[in-house]
């Protein structure tokens, strides 16, 4: 067969496709990227989702409001806890419920504890993407000790279904103050070293820095909430706009850079993971004495009307929108899922650079494939 | 602007609207012919500066099929909830705003997909999770005997 020299092809007809997943180990889930690409430059790319669409909305229309938490589990599972929390809050709202504090400063610490297990899942996989194989495995074995202390606290290591409308399942456990702590000293001592294995590395500035740049402007229309957005200029961290729970009674601050570019996404993040810090060691010694969950009717019922609840993942802005005509079940669920925003405006900043620069571009934003498929 | 501050202001930008202060949010319900150029408007102009669509839901009602928009400023920091609805189940049809927010572009692939709501104007209007087999899921009359399980 004669073999074809494309460069000497009209430009338009240089355009070649390929798919990038649904499994590929970059797109960390089941997520088709059909990219369009000149050469090795990125002309275009087209997500293509739904591969694991299970239709969680539909369910929800069927179930209670205590079986829908499980559900949301499910969504962003690495963010499990601060879902369930969404759903609770919600309802609780709806039904004009008194939370006692020991509930909401619980509930505050284990949503800071999600965050840096979050991120530090995140910073394994980011590094990993990029070629450094280390950092796997610093990221996963500071991880296992959050989610040892979440398995003797709520039996569940990443699902851990911990929250139900009125407060908590259970009461912690005895050692859980002692273990948190500890993790705190221990960590405080290793997060400088995931500084001194990535973050001030030359060939990782190489590939992150002025790559994927995003605009505050573009962040706002294209809805990026979370470390993503903040990362461009975007104020959007619900926890100081909109403050729930225990947040209104912590000092922390709100990562804001301006860059907007692959690196600063990175470096949003790390410094979140030392403000979740703060915010756990203002708590973990104040936590008031009282029951650990508010008596509520077996069945919940929420009165007719609409109802909308932000909470801040890990990822960004997620908000539980139900409306209810009264019944025991919801009429209609919406779930504003932080990633499927996020997911958008991948073709936006990735468009012109270098299919590895792709590969940065999509780990910084930190996709988690069922939180968009829902 | 408070509630009922903005709640006149957006009454002096378009007519037949019915204007509701909510438990929560102030909500407005627009005709679905209005309901671009107010959108627009909302994000536009200098006192109002909506340029944060946070949630785009299509609804069911029963008999009319609805689409309700989140919008808040980043600027004021205030929210207003906008609601159309149009009574045509056969060929649902409103205008898209994906030129005015561009997040709404996949959130209004996501309604035309699960409930069947075309949006005229729209960049790409393709179904984004289910394949052309599927009926539109989340309408309250879909039947699918195989995969719902009703008691």
């Amino acid at each position: 067969m004669e073999e074809k020299d494309i460069t000497s092809l009209p430009d338009e007809q240089q355009e070649y496709f390929i798919n990038m997943g649904p499994q590929h180990p970059s797109t960390h889930g089941v997520l088709r990227l059909l990219v369009s690409l000149k050469g090795e430059m990125v002309k275009n790319i087209e997500p293509h989702v739904g591969y694991i669409h299970s239709g969680i909305e539909k369910m929800c229309e069927s179930i209670t409001y205590p079986q829908i938490i499980h559900l949301t589990d499910r969504m962003d599972y690495i963010s499990a806890h601060i879902n369930n929390e969404a759903v609770c809050l919600n309802v609780e709202k709806a039904l004009e419920v008194e939370i006692p504090d020991r509930i909401k400063v619980i509930r505050t610490i284990m949503s800071e504890l999600t965050r840096i297990q979050s991120h530090q899942l995140w910073w394994a996989c980011f590094g990993m993407d990029l070629g450094g194989l280390t950092c796997f495995f610093y990221g996963l074995r500071d991880r296992e000790k959050i989610l040892d202390i979440f398995e003797e606290t709520c039996g569940g290591r990443m699902i851990v279904s911990y929250n139900c409308p009125g407060g908590l399942m259970y009461d912690i456990h005895p050692n859980f103050q002692k273990r948190v702590k500890d993790f705190i000293k221990y960590f405080r001592k290793i997060l400088p070293e995931y500084d001194q294995l990535l973050t001030g590395n030359v060939i990782f500035h190489e590939r992150s820095k002025g790559i994927g740049r995003l605009t505050k402007e573009d962040a706002i229309s294209f809805g990026v909430t979370g470390p993503t957005g903040r990362a461009s200029g975007f104020s959007c961290d619900v926890r100081k706009h909109e403050p729930y729970s225990a947040y209104d009674r912590v000092q922390f601050k709100e990562i804001l850079l301006t860059e907007g570019d692959t690196f600063s996404r990175y470096v949003a993040r790390i410094e979140e993971m030392w403000e979740s810090m703060n915010i756990i060691e203002q708590l973990i010694d104040n936590i008031p004495e009282g029951p650990f969950a508010v008596k509520m009717k077996p069945i919940i019922k929420l009165p007719e009307g609409e109802y909308y609840q932000r909470v801040e993942t890990a990822r960004g802005e997620l908000g539980v929108f139900v409306i209810s005509d009264g019944n025991k079940n919801p009429y209609r669920v919406k779930f504003r899922s932080p990633n499927f925003s996020n997911l958008s405006v991948l073709n936006h900043i990735a468009k012109g650079f270098k299919i590895a620069d792709l590969v940065a571009i999509g780990g910084s934003l930190d996709l988690i494939i069922p939180d968009i498929d829902r | 602007m408070d509630k009922s501050q903005l709640g006149e202001f957006i009454k002096s930008l378009a007519n037949d609207l019915e204007i509701k202060e909510g438990k929560q949010y102030l909500e407005v319900t627009v005709l679905p012919s209005m309901l671009y150029q107010l959108a627009r408007q909302l994000r536009e102009k200098e006192e109002s500066q909506f340029d944060f669509l946070f949630c785009l839901t299509g609804v069911d009602y029963g008999a009319d099929l609805g689409v309700i928009y989140h919008l808040r400023s980043t600027v004021f920091d205030h929210v207003v909830v906008l609601k159309t609805r149009t009574s045509d189940r056969e060929n649902p049809l409103l205008d898209s705003v994906a030129d005015i927010w561009r997040t709404a572009d996949f959130h209004e692939r996501e309604v035309y997909d699960l409930l069947g709501i075309k949006f005229k104007n729209h960049p790409d209007l393709r179904r984004l999770f289910l394949d052309n087999s599927w009926g539109f899921p989340l309408r309250k009359d879909y039947v699918d005997e195989i995969n719902i399980v009703t008691k």
